[in-house]
C-alpha cells in the first residue's frame, strides 16, 4: 500500500476546499429572481413564432364541424371526436401508440438538436416568456426591476405591480378555461361559466390551472426546469457529441478579457467579457461554462453575442448552435449515419403506421359474443342441443342502426331469437340474447366452431364478425 | 464545547465528529413545515367533523353526523332511485305486457338474476341448468306448461305431482318391457302402455299432460336423469313419484313461493326470467 496522507489536519483542509466550492454553484437555486434582459434577434423571433403554436390551444375549441365542436374529448360520454373521427374506449390502444410516438419524437429531437422543445415549445418556458414580457412592460427593464426589488413595498410602484399580478392571474384563468373547453362544447361552456352552471370538475380544473400557471410562470419560472422537470434531468443521456446545441467556441473566445479603452488586446480571445450571454439567459446560466443542465437551448445568448460581435467588428458565431464534434474540428456525421436518430425514427415510424392503421380501420360496428356457461348446453324436446349467446353490439356511428344477425359454422344450425327488430343505438353497446340449435345427432363432437355475423340491414357493407363455439354433450 | 468550536458563526450545535462533520441548527425546509402544520390542522379538523373519540358508553359523533351506515343507506337509495322508474311499472303490468316491452324486460332479467340465485338456484342450478331430480328450466320440456302465466302458477302455488307406484300391479318383466319402450322414445309401441293404463296420465301418444304435470315420455328429457337411465325408469315405474303408499317412492316437490315468501311482483320477475332462460313458450 502506498503512503496515504492520513493526518487529520491534511484531510480536513482538503475537504474544506471541497465545501468552499459549493459557493460557486453555477445555477441559481431560487434565492434570487432572474431578470433576463430582452434583446431582439433571430432566435428571439423564432421563439415568438414557435410559441404561437400554443394559439391552437386557445382557438382550437371554437372550430365547428358538422354542427358540433370539431375536436371534443367527451369524458362523460366516453368518446373523442376529432373532425369526422369518433374514438371510443375500444380504440384507446391507439393512445398508447400516440404517446410512444411523441415520447420517442422528444428523444429523437433531443439527440439531433438538444432541448429544442424546452427552448421553443414547452408551456413552462413559453408562459414564463409571456409573463416576463408583461413584467417588463409594466415594471421596466431588468436593472429597474432589480432596484425596485430592494426597496420596501411602500416605495414601489404598487398600482403597476398589482396590475401585473391581475393580468397574470387572468392569463392563468384563461388558460384553465381554455383547457376545459376541449372537453365540452366551447360556446355552451362559456355561457355556463358566466351562469356558474359548470361541474365541480370544470371549476377544479380552472382553479388548478390558474394557480399553477400563476405560480409556475410568475414565480418559480426557471426553477421548474431546474428542479421539477424530469425531461431536463435525463437530457444528459439523450444527447451525444453530435447533438447540436448553443455552444461557446472557447477555442476562439479564450482567454477572455475586457476591452481596454475600446481597444482589443491582441493576446486575448474574442470574448470581451461583456456578459451579455449571461444577462439575457432566462434560466440564468453562463453558456461559457459549456453545456449544462440549466440550459434550455433557446439560443437567446446567441442573439446577444452576435449583436456584440457586430459592434466590435468580429465575425458572428462565438456562441452558436453546434455540436461538440464541430467545436473540436471533427467532421459532423450526417443524421442517416448516426445509429441513435435512426433507431428513434424507426420506432416512430412503427408507431405512426400503427396509428394510421387504427384510424383507417376504426370500423362502424363491433361485435363480441359471450357464450352462456351455465348451462353450457340444453337438450330441447325436439332432440336438438341449444346454446345461449349474448351478443354485445357496439354502434360507432352517429345514427340508429337496424341490425341483422347470421350464424354460420354448421350446415343444420337454427338461429333462434334473431328475427325480432334489433336496433343498436349510436356510440353505445347493446346486448341481445340469441339461441343456436343443432340436432343432437348431427353433432360430430363435443364442440363446434361457430361464427356470428352482424350487419346493418340498410347497408350490409357495414358488418362485424365474431368467432365463438357451440357446445354439446359428450358423444358416447 | 462552544469555546473551541472549530466552525464558529456557522449556527452549528457545537457537536463535531471526525474533525469537520457537524450538526447544523438550520430550520427544516419551508415546504416540509407547511406540510407538517397542514397535517396536524387536518387531523384536528377531521376529528371535529367526523366520529372520532371513544367515550365510556358511546363515542363522539362528529358535527357532520356522518356514519358508515348512513352513507350505505344513501347509496342504496340512489340505486333505488334508478330502479324506481322500472319497479313502479311492474305491479300494474301483466307479465305478457312486461315481456312486450324490451327495455322493461331487460331490466327484469338483469334484476331477477339475484332473486333466482337466492330462491331457485339451489335446486334448479345457476341459469336453470337443473340438477338430478330437479327439472332443467332452460329447455322447452315443461311438466306444467311453459307459458309465463303457467310458470307464475308453478312458483306461486308450488307443484307436487303424483305417479302411482306400480311395483305391486306390474311384474318385473312388464316393467322391463315398458321401460324399454320409454327409452326407445315411443312408449305406445308396447301394448302394455294401453292395457296397463299408462296413457291415462301420459296421454295416448306418451307426450304427457300439462294439467296433470305428467311427463313427456317421448323427448328423451328425463327429470330423474341418471347415468343408467334404463334402471332409473324402471325404478320410477316400480315406486312411483310422491306415492305415500310406497316408502321407496321418489320425492319431487316444488315448494310454495306465493304468500309470505315472495311478493307477486317478485314472482312475476322470476317467471319472466325463467321464461327467457331459453325454453319459454
Amino acid at each position: 500500500m502506498s503512503e496515504a496522507p492520513n493526518s487529520s489536519e491534511n484531510s480536513s483542509k482538503h475537504f474544506d476546499e471541497l465545501y468552499d466550492e459549493i459557493d460557486h454553484w453555477e445555477v441559481n437555486t431560487g434565492e434570487e429572481t432572474i431578470h433576463a434582459k430582452r434583446m431582439p434577434g433571430r432566435f428571439r423571433n423564432l421563439k415568438w413564432l414557435a410559441a404561437s403554436v400554443w394559439l391552437v390551444f386557445f382557438i382550437g375549441p371554437y372550430f365547428r364541424w358538422e354542427g358540433r365542436q370539431a375536436i371534443t374529448f367527451d369524458i362523460m360520454g366516453r368518446q373523442f371526436h376529432i373532425f369526422d373521427i369518433t374514438i371510443l374506449p375500444q380504440d384507446v390502444w391507439m393512445l398508447s401508440l400516440i404517446l410512444l410516438f411523441f415520447a420517442i419524437l422528444l428523444a429523437a429531437v433531443t439527440s439531433i438538436a438538444g432541448r429544442v422543445y424546452c427552448g421553443y415549445f414547452c408551456f413552462q418556458t413559453v408562459w414564463t416568456d409571456l409573463f416576463t414580457w408583461i413584467e417588463e412592460k409594466l415594471e421596466g427593464k431588468p436593472a429597474a426591476r432589480r432596484r425596485a426589488e430592494k426597496l420596501p413595498l411602500s416605495q414601489q410602484r404598487l398600482p403597476r405591480k398589482i396590475l401585473k399580478h391581475i393580468i397574470w392571474i387572468m392569463i392563468g384563468a384563461f388558460t384553465g378555461i381554455s383547457f376545459t373547453l376541449w372537453f365540452g362544447d366551447a360556446f355552451e361552456m362559456w355561457k355556463a361559466y358566466f351562469n356558474n352552471d359548470v361541474t365541480m370538475w370544470a371549476w377544479g380544473s380552472v382553479i388548478v390551472f390558474t394557480s399553477f400557471t400563476y405560480l409556475f410562470a410568475g414565480f418559480m419560472r426557471e426553477q421548474v426546469c431546474l428542479w421539477l422537470c424530469p425531461y431536463a434531468r435525463i437530457q444528459g443521456v439523450m444527447v451525444d457529441v453530435d447533438s447540436i446545441m448553443p455552444t461557446y467556441d472557447f477555442h476562439r473566445g479564450e482567454p477572455r478579457g475586457r476591452l481596454k479603452k475600446g481597444k482589443h488586446d491582441a493576446d486575448k480571445g474574442d470574448c470581451i467579457e461583456c456578459n451579455q450571454c449571461y444577462a439575457v439567459c432566462p434560466t440564468g446560466v453562463d453558456i461559457r461554462n459549456g453545456q449544462q443542465e440549466g440550459c434550455i437551448t433557446c439560443g437567446l445568448c446567441i442573439d446577444a453575442c452576435d449583436s456584440v460581435m457586430d459592434k466590435i467588428n468580429k465575425p458572428r458565431g462565438l456562441v452558436k448552435y453546434m455540436s461538440l464534434d464541430e467545436l473540436n474540428g471533427k467532421e459532423q456525421p450526417p443524421i442517416y449515419k448516426r445509429p441513435r436518430p435512426l433507431i428513434y425514427m424507426s420506432i416512430m415510424t412503427l408507431a405512426a403506421i400503427g396509428i394510421l392503421y387504427g384510424l383507417t380501420h376504426l370500423g362502424a360496428l363491433e361485435l363480441s359474443v359471450l357464450h352462456e356457461r351455465s348451462p353450457l348446453f340444453v337438450l330441447q324436446s325436439d332432440g336438438s342441443i341449444q346454446n345461449k349467446y349474448e351478443l354485445k353490439i357496439l354502434n360507432k356511428t352517429h345514427k340508429d342502426m337496424k341490425i341483422g344477425v347470421r350464424a354460420e359454422g354448421h350446415q343444420s344450425l337454427t338461429l333462434v331469437g334473431a328475427d325480432r327488430e334489433i336496433i343498436a343505438q349510436p356510440a353505445d353497446t347493446a346486448s341481445f340474447t340469441v339461441f343456436v340449435r343443432i340436432p343432437k345427432k348431427e353433432l360430430a363432437g363435443e364442440r363446434e366452431s361457430l361464427s356470428f355475423k352482424i350487419y346493418n340491414l340498410e347497408d350490409d357493407k357495414i358488418s362485424a364478425e365474431y368467432k365463438s363455439m357451440f357446445f354439446g354433450p359428450r358423444i358416447r | 464545547m462552544s469555546e473551541n468550536n472549530p466552525f464558529p458563526n456557522e449556527n452549528n450545535s457545537g457537536h463535531v465528529w471526525d474533525d469537520n462533520l457537524r450538526e447544523l441548527l438550520n430550520d427544516p425546509p419551508t415546504w416540509w413545515r407547511i406540510g407538517f402544520h397542514a397535517s396536524w390542522i387536518l387531523v384536528i379538523v377531521y376529528t371535529i367533523l367526523y366520529p372520532s373519540w371513544p367515550m365510556l358508553t358511546t363515542h363522539y359523533k362528529g358535527v357532520m353526523g356522518w356514519t358508515a351506515m348512513g352513507e350505505y343507506k344513501e347509496d342504496l337509495q340512489s340505486i333505488e332511485m334508478v330502479r324506481a322508474k322500472y319497479e313502479e311499472q311492474l305491479p300494474n303490468k301483466s307479465a305478457a305486457a312486461i315481456m312486450a316491452d324490451d327495455d322493461l324486460s331487460n331490466y327484469v332479467v338483469k334484476s331477477a338474476k339475484v332473486l333466482f340465485g337466492d330462491n331457485c338456484g339451489a335446486c334448479h342450478g345457476t341459469g336453470g341448468a337443473g340438477n338430478p331430480g330437479y327439472p332443467v328450466l332452460a329447455d322447452d320440456d315443461w311438466l306444467y306448461g311453459g307459458t309465463v302465466n303457467e310458470i307464475i302458477t308453478s312458483i306461486t302455488n308450488g307443484r307436487k305431482g303424483v305417479m302411482t307406484a306400480h311395483g305391486k300391479s306390474l311384474s318385473t318383466e312388464e316393467i322391463d318391457e315398458l321401460a324399454n319402450a320409454v327409452m326407445s322414445g315411443n312408449p305406445a309401441s308396447s301394448p302394455l302402455y294401453m292395457s296397463k293404463a299408462c296413457f291415462a296420465c301420459h296421454g295416448p301418444d306418451g307426450k304427457g299432460m300439462a294439467a296433470l304435470g305428467s311427463a313427456n315420455l317421448t323427448d328423451g328429457i328425463y327429470r330423474f336423469d341418471e347415468a343408467d337411465q334404463l334402471a332409473s325408469i324402471k325404478y320410477t315405474i316400480k315406486h312411483g313419484v310422491n306415492d305415500a303408499s310406497d316408502p321407496m317412492t321418489r320425492n319431487a316437490e316444488m315448494p310454495i313461493f306465493g304468500g309470505t315468501k315472495l311478493t307477486e311482483t317478485d314472482i312475476k320477475k322470476l317467471a319472466i326470467y325463467v321464461h327467457k332462460l331459453g325454453g319459454g313458450q
